[in-house]
């Protein structure tokens, strides 16, 4: 599906469904330098299970057009307008790493237009390591590398993907090198430079954070530190997953998504 | 700086795709011999037919032995996804069958394998799919042979018969100037020597009926998607990029974006076409695989020292292979392919069409088939074999001469392979 917004195209993955007004609308928002297709496991699912799903492209980012948003902030206003221009009235977010961050300013300080969050890969600073920063300044294929490399847990490394014939981290890598030049790198630096202060503190609607045990992007601690702050919180682990747990576990998150939804 | 920790390619040689089994702790990775897959309930049972959640259903369209081979070439290639065929013209046929439709047309390099050849020149014709042959190594000719209608570029590693050596950057540079993707045969190279991928291209095939598999005890084929073209982009794709209404008007390129040309020759190319891989043949083919890399160097030492020994025989009149420095790839291939340019090489025979029977005739270790990429050395005399029919000319024109041996170098002890060369060399110029 694609929505003229902003003088710009945003295109999101709707699972092959017709978005249908009538029911409760769950946006999903991807991470850093990545887009919709890290949601192919959950959206089509949760379309045809009573939501209309839909698994946004950040502008700049998939098959959206538009200028990068250079701040976690500025996302945040972005999806808030989104939000409110497509008139269902407040959506579930669920949000994965950089998506999180962007989630958890919806909710503190768009709160009319949030519902529910669902966080995976969360964590309250998002600091990123200066030899990836540089790579992806200088667009070089290492950053997409690096990247893929910490987001995996070692399982992944090697097999075990459920979807038949698909290999996980060529796949991850493949994501990250369509990303236009500068988009990885914009994205990490609004990662690296975000603050969020006692953001948890402000969210008012409930909250399901997902944590995988491998993740080294966000590990289990920065997660922690996060979840601390909130008022009501629903924590999950995922044993063995690392940071892109809805593709290295997509029947559990699956599960644990549809559940946090209804 | 950093390096990305990636497993290495020996490692994921014998590793990637495959975990001990969860349910009895197998190692060694289980023939799944079996048809279909029991459902945990009617609402699993929906949510894998409508593609919400992945799992098997029935081995025609998936089976566990064939995923892991699956996985395996895809990490050994670098790309996204993998789908294995019941053999490499099954990966040709069903790459080809996913991106185009009737009306589409291929520009092709005209010294590929002859099945591949017979698919594009007279098969595909009959479904509305037509082919311009080209010069692999004249980019000019790449690009005047383009028009709106075409849909892929495609050619191989290594060429056949004169082992052409293909400029992957350059050819895949003008593949996406038109906003078309490159197709290759990889076959002769198999990953451990080229990764066609990181050079540019965007679907990669194999028999791997030959070097992968290595024994050549069972067929199979395999298309690995490289993920990286743009399908939606370049709006020539519909079959990706539209929906469709074989899985409740789903749009692979919108759901599954990079993965898009592997979920669907898949979900689409399997379930219909139906050339699927067996599990046995997988667990054969995985066996291969799983010493490809020591395999492969030895090869690529046992062909060094063929050639050496040809150069020096009396009764060969010409060597063709990259490695020999009066290939006209030679440079190309020192850069392509730094590993060595495969066991697959070509040689004149002094007294043509009748020195090449007795050579044939005379061999006893080498074996006479019509093969490739076997852990054995194999010969054939194409000129009284498959091309028999063909007068001296029309071989001239298909670029096989009378006097043309072709030799895959096997794994034997190199002596024993020269000796053998020799001993039929000598029986041939005996008139
Ligand atoms: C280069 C090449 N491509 C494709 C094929 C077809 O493969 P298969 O015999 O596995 O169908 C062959 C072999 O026969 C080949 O040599």
């Amino acid at each position: 599906m694609q929505l003229e917004f902003q003088g710009a195209i945003v295109n999101f993955a709707t699972g092959g469904v017709q978005i249908d007004p009538s029911q409760p609308p769950v946006l999903m928002v991807h991470g850093a330098g990545m887009d919709r297709t890290v949601w192919s496991q959950q959206t089509r699912h949760l379309a045809h299970h009573g939501f209309s799903a839909m698994a946004v492209d950040l502008p700049g980012h998939g098959d959206s057009t538009g200028e990068l948003l250079t701040t976690v902030p500025e996302m945040a206003d972005w999806l808030a307008a989104l939000i409110r221009s497509l008139n269902f009235g407040p959506v579930r977010l669920v949000g994965h790493s950089m998506g999180c961050l962007i989630g958890l300013e919806v909710a503190a300080r768009h709160g009319d237009v949030t519902e529910r969050l669902v966080l995976m890969g969360a964590a309250a600073a998002m600091p990123v390591h200066p030899d990836l920063l540089g790579a992806a300044e200088r667009n070089e294929t290492l950053a997409p590398q690096l990247m893929t490399a910490w987001a995996h847990g070692s399982r992944a490394h090697i097999a075990g993907n459920p979807t038949p014939g698909l290999w996980m981290r060529s796949g991850c890598q493949a994501l990250l090198e369509r990303a236009s030049d500068g988009v990885i790198f914009n994205d990490l630096s609004a990662c690296n430079f975000y603050e969020a202060g006692d953001i948890a503190g402000q969210v008012d609607c409930p909250v399901t954070v997902i944590v995988g045990s491998e993740d080294k992007m966000t590990p289990p601690k920065a997660t922690a530190q996060l979840v601390a702050g909130f008022q009501e919180v629903d924590l999950r682990h995922l044993e063995g997953t690392g940071h892109m747990m809805m593709l290295e576990a997509p029947d559990q998150i699956r599960e644990i998504v549809l559940a946090a939804l209804q | 700086m950093v390096d990305p920790d990636y497993l290495k390619f020996d490692t994921l040689s014998l590793h990637a795709g495959q975990e001990p089994d969860p349910t009895t702790g197998s190692r060694g990775v289980p023939i799944y011999q079996t048809t279909s897959y029991s459902f945990v309930d009617t609402e699993q049972a929906a949510g894998l037919f409508n593609l919400e959640q992945p799992g098997h259903i029935y081995s025609r369209i998936s089976n566990p032995t064939v995923a892991v081979l699956e996985e395996r070439l895809a990490a050994l290639e670098g790309g996204v996804g993998a789908v294995c065929t019941a053999s490499g013209m099954a990966a040709f046929h069903l790459a080809c069958a996913t991106i185009m439709s009737a009306g589409n047309h291929v520009v092709a390099s005209r010294n590929i394998y002859g099945g591949s050849h017979n698919m594009l020149n007279l098969t595909m014709p009959r479904f509305g799919i037509n082919t311009t042959f080209v010069d692999p190594r004249d980019p000019d000719a790449w690009r005047a042979a383009i028009n709106e209608d075409t849909r892929v570029l495609f050619a191989e590693t290594l060429g056949n018969p004169g082992i052409e050596v293909l400029n992957v950057p350059v050819i895949a540079e003008i593949a996406h100037e038109h906003g078309l993707p490159l197709m290759l045969d990889a076959t002769f190279t198999t990953p451990y020597l080229m990764k066609p991928i990181e050079l540019g291209a965007d679907i990669v095939m194999h028999s791997v009926t030959k070097f992968l598999g290595g024994h050549g005890i069972a067929l199979g084929g395999v298309v690995v998607d490289g993920g990286r073209f743009d399908w939606a982009a370049s709006g020539k794709f519909p079959t990706l990029s539209e929906p469709y209404d074989g899985y409740h008007g789903i749009c692979f390129a919108e759901e599954y974006g990079h993965q898009a040309l592997s979920m669907r020759a898949r979900a689409e190319g399997l379930r219909d076409f139906g050339a699927a891989m067996s599990p046995a043949n997988a667990f054969h083919l995985l066996q291969g695989v799983e010493t490809l890399p020591l395999r492969m160097r030895r090869h690529v030492e046992n062909t060094s020292d063929v050639i050496d020994f040809l150069e020096g025989n009396d009764a060969v009149s010409w060597v063709s292979h990259p490695s020999v420095g009066s290939h006209p790839d030679h440079e190309l291939a020192k850069e392509l392919l730094p590993k060595g340019a495969g066991a697959i090489l070509s040689f004149g025979i002094a007294g043509g069409r009748e020195a090449g029977r007795r050579f044939i005739e005379n061999v006893q270790l080498a074996s006479h088939v019509a093969n490739v990429g076997d852990a054995k050395t194999l010969v054939i005399h194409p000129a009284s074999t498959t091309h028999q029919q063909l007068s001296a000319d029309d071989l001239a024109a298909a670029g096989v001469g009378e006097d043309l041996i072709r030799l895959s170098v096997g794994l034997e002890d190199p002596e024993d392979i020269i000796a053998d060369l020799a001993r039929a060399l000598r029986a041939s110029q005996k008139g």
